[in-house]
């Protein structure tokens, strides 16, 4: 094929490109570049995780309730299985908390059995029915009104940034490259080959995995001429509440689902805090994920009547995510033998527990397609920064400067490192994720002078600008 | 010097540094102040301009010069000021995990005083509406990033309340050349005092009273924000950025997630007329009590703080027993502090109780037990200001009562 050398991002001839940084896209790396492919992800943000991923709910789901027989199960299964051979090494934490999914009225404690049995069909043999004496045992916060409920010991709570980070530094540090800032525009597909077009250049590879989230259907769009499927984004919004409030709760008290949502949730984060959430709202914006006093009073009241002590605690954040929904609950994992070509859309609720199981289902479908490449023998295993509140924080450790956010208990050394690499913090967003800076109950009243100065000329929109003395 | 730490002090703002001088005036051994800045001084560190230091000194000072003021003080007479270094959990039986440069430490000294301040609530606490770009940002964090840094996150923002302090940011824009293009308050009036309330209208800032922020605009940085007026009307304001400025609550973290009572009024630490928290070893000071006064206020609340901790250390302090307790029984009402008053000490400790209401009230505040009134007098507040009452009105009960407030209006 013939290559336009000046507008080329890179002169090598990828295996594989991926398109798009969020989990999903980040779990695809890691694994095509273990299994021994050369690996580009191209992402349009200036920092990975931009997307979906930006805000969940944080819990490695079981799948106890996912469709039987689906896609999504065997991904979940799968994912969830590999997270825990891997954590340990990786350093990335895991609360193996547990959940209730608690039946607030006689309606939902009639559809208890017929769970149950899914559950079990799923292959999460441990969940049992449990009564309201052992729910008041077992979690005395709880209101009163929760009156049976499905223990489902293997739901577990997460890091949603550590971990997507920790799988794309594996890839870059065994030989995969990103290229952020980086925008699929367009393409063509010839002897084998993908040309793609990027904002930054073109791109030449043999495979391309679309893993584009919120705009999936947009870059089959824009590359292929057509998409199987339409996202409509579904908005959820979250209350964060003091960390006085984690001692409230031990597991995750999950809603009994519907067919639309999981429901709202309340658990204790990996970083001690407690988390109420997601509403579920279709719009049509594809990256505003706005908050609304409307809905955040309604997870307010909805907290208050699960957890009646909630009324007296704080609230520290409000946030939004939006889910890649489509027309269906189903993943749509479309390959195109004839073009080389994958399309990983519509990861919708659950991508956070699937995405290395989604990786390994996409790895095989493309070996079935008779590509063979060498799994690396001796692979490098990065750490993950460790920003689990149980965890063996920097705080605790001297020599890592000044403590910059006081209510997150953040070093300026681990601030530094996040803005350095070839995954430095280029937004607040950014550092956010890498660090929690900020994330805490002040919001930055204390921190935010000192991030001005340590961040300056790091980022894409700088915090603040030197002032103007006449 | 011993290395039995009589007196530790979390926070080196006013009340911190006062207590501090204070109980080396009094002649305690060894007084350690625990500030987690890299510089001693709280909040009138970042507020570059007067008044500070009338009460305190006699003279009008700006923030950063009252507050290097204290901090030399407290050095000249013994203090040892240990900067860097964050409480990170406050035990029982005042035992302390402290994180500094070098790692962890724990110490154990006889009494603590918590001198943590306050702070704004974040947009977070105040559910608005909208996407969360960049640029959204309270008093502390301006000023910090103006006199600490000589920075600005905007130039041209929207003044979100008019509390004293709202007041402040206008000054600390000018300072540097930063034009607010508007002021906004929820209430007809202007909750500082007259004639604060004219100084918008004299340097230019257009004050939008009985206008509510509905939502912020902008994706990446603000672009401008929704209000609402009175009738109804919504309408968009352009700007780069927004204040939210006052809504003070106090710094309590510690408290919170550890053993100390926290007062669902006040968001401080539950205290009795000594300042003497639930834990008897823990002594709350200044403005982590209850939101909001100024640094002469609690520069004074710290230096009598100091008498009361120096006598419990020589036994003279009455010891904890039988408490009356006090609770703002009326949404009129915002909150009481002390909350308890130990039946021992009597009329000794703070000479008050404070109050404030959370809107304009004129009418009769009335002290019920039970169906019983005990005492009422005449009440005419508005929000946000000081409210005192003898604590002697309450005292003269001899039974550990409960004793509810309440407000009857005109
Ligand atoms: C409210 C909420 C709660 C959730 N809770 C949980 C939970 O508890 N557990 C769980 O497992 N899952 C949960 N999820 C689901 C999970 O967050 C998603 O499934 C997952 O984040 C989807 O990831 P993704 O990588 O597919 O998409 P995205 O994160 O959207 O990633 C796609 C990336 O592609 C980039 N991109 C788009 N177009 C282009 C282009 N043309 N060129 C280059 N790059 C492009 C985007 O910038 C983005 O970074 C939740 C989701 C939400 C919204
Ligand atoms: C933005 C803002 C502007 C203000 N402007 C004015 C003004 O112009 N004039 C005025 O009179 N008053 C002003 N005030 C009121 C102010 O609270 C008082 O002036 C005064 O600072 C209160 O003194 P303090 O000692 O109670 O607390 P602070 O001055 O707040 O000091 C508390 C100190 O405790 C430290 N601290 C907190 N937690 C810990 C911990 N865990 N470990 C170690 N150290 C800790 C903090 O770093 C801080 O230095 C303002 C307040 C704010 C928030």
């Amino acid at each position: 094929m013939m290559q336009d050398r000046r507008s080329s991002l890179s002169s090598t001839l990828f295996d594989v490109v991926v398109i798009g940084a969020g989990v999903v896209g980040c779990a695809m790396a890691r694994r095509f570049t273990l299994e021994g492919a050369r690996v580009a992800l191209v992402e349009k943000a200036c920092d990975i995780l931009d997307g979906a991923s930006k805000a969940n709910s944080a819990i490695l789901h079981t799948g106890f309730d996912a469709p039987v027989g689906s896609i999504e199960l065997d991904c979940i299964r799968k994912g969830g299985e590999e997270y825990r051979q891997i954590h340990q090494d990786m350093r990335l934490p895991l609360d193996a908390a547990g959940a209730y999914v608690v039946a607030w009225n006689d309606a939902e404690v009639a559809r208890l059995d017929t769970l149950l049995e899914q559950a079990h069909t799923n292959g999460i043999s441990n969940a049992t029915l449990v009564g309201q004496t052992f729910l008041r045992d077992n979690e005395p916060h709880l209101s009163d009104r929760a009156l049976a409920a499905i223990s489902v010991p293997g739901e577990a709570l997460i890091d949603p940034w550590s971990a997507p980070y920790a799988y794309l530094k594996q890839a870059l540090q065994n030989g995969a490259e990103v290229f952020l800032k980086c925008e699929v525009t367009g393409g063509g597909f010839a002897g084998g080959e993908w040309q793609l077009e990027t904002s930054r250049g073109v791109l030449n590879c043999r495979q391309v995995i679309n893993c584009a989230g919120l705009y999936g259907d947009y870059v089959d769009q824009a590359v292929l001429g057509q998409s199987d499927f339409l996202i409509t984004p579904r908005k959820g919004q979250f209350l964060i509440f003091d960390k006085a409030a984690a001692s409230l709760l031990q597991a995750i008290i999950l809603p009994v689902p519907t067919a639309r949502t999981k429901g709202v949730v309340v658990c204790r984060t990996i970083f001690g805090n407690l988390l109420v959430g997601p509403t579920a709202d279709e719009q049509q914006s594809r990256h505003e994920a706005s908050t609304d006093t409307v809905s955040l009073e309604g997870l307010m009241q909805a907290a208050i009547r699960m957890i009646p002590a909630l009324a007296d605690m704080p609230i520290t954040a409000t946030y939004a995510g939006l889910r890649p929904a489509t027309e269906q609950k189903e993943y749509r994992i479309i390959p195109r033998p004839d073009r080389n070509w994958i399309t990983v859309g519509g990861i919708r609720s659950t991508g956070l527990s699937a995405a290395l199981g989604i990786a390994q289902h996409v790895f095989a479908q493309y070996q079935d397609w008779g590509a063979a490449h060498e799994p690396l023998p001796d692979p490098k295993v990065p750490q993950a920064n460790i920003l689990a509140e149980q965890g063996a924080r920097a705080w605790r450790q001297g020599g890592q400067g000044d403590m910059i956010c006081h209510c997150e208990l953040v070093r300026e050394a681990e601030i530094r490192q996040a803005l350095t690499g070839p995954l430095a913090a280029r937004s607040l967003a950014g550092l956010k994720r890498q660090t929690r800076v900020t994330m805490g109950r002040c919001q930055g009243f204390y921190c935010s002078a000192r991030l001005t100065e340590l961040t300056d000329g790091h980022f894409d929109i700088p915090l603040a600008k030197d002032i103007k003395h006449d | 010097m011993t290395d039995q730490i009589d007196v530790a002090i979390i926070g080196s703002g006013p009340s911190g540094l006062s207590a501090a001088i204070e109980l080396k005036a009094l002649g305690i051994a060894r007084v350690v102040v625990l500030e987690r800045d890299p510089e001693a001084g709280g909040i009138p560190r970042h507020c570059g301009h007067p008044p500070f230091g009338i009460r305190e000194f006699k003279r009008v000072l700006t923030g950063p010069q009252y507050a290097r003021k204290l901090v030399a003080m407290a050095r000249l007479v013994g203090v040892e000021i240990r900067t860097s270094t964050t409480v990170v959990e406050a035990r029982p039986d005042g035992k302390l995990l402290l994180a500094t440069k070098d790692g962890v430490a724990e110490i154990a000294p006889r009494r603590v005083i918590y001198a943590t301040g306050v702070r704004e609530t974040p947009r977070s606490c105040r559910f608005i509406t909208g996407p969360r770009p960049l640029g959204v940002v309270n008093t502390g964090a301006l000023q910090s990033t103006i006199y600490l840094q000589d920075r600005t996150p905007f130039e041209r923002p929207v003044i979100i309340g008019t509390e004293l302090v709202s007041f402040s940011v206008i000054m600390t824009c000018r300072y540097a050349g930063i034009k607010p293009v508007a002021m906004i308050e929820a209430n007809e009036g202007v909750t500082a005092r007259w004639p604060t309330g004219l100084f918008p209208r004299i340097v230019g800032v257009p004050l939008h009273l009985g206008t509510r922020l509905s939502g912020i605009l902008g994706n990446t940085s603000v672009t401008g924000v929704e209000v609402v007026d009175r009738a109804g009307n919504h309408r968009v304001i352009d700007c780069d950025g927004v204040i939210l400025s006052g809504q003070f609550t106090p710094e309590v973290a510690l408290a919170r997630c550890g053993h100390l009572a926290v007062d669902a009024a006040t968001k401080g630490p539950v205290v009795d007329q000594y300042g003497r928290c639930s834990d008897p070893c823990y002594f709350a000071t200044g403005n982590v009590l209850r939101p909001v006064e100024t640094a002469g206020w609690s520069w004074k609340e710290g230096r009598q703080t100091a008498r009361w901790v120096a006598a419990d250390l020589a036994g003279d302090l009455a010891p904890v027993g039988a408490e009356i307790e006090v609770v703002a029984a009326d949404p009129v009402i915002r909150y009481v502090v002390p909350q308890r008053l130990s039946l021992a000490a009597g009329s000794a400790g703070m000479k008050h109780l404070q109050l404030r209401v959370t809107r304009r009230a004129k009418g009769t505040l009335v002290a019920m037990c039970g169906d019983q009134i005990l005492w009422k007098m005449p009440l005419n507040a508005r929000p946000e200001r000081r409210i005192l009452v003898p604590v002697r009105k309450f005292t003269a009960a001899d039974k550990p009562i409960k004793i509810e407030l309440k407000f009857i209006a005109e």
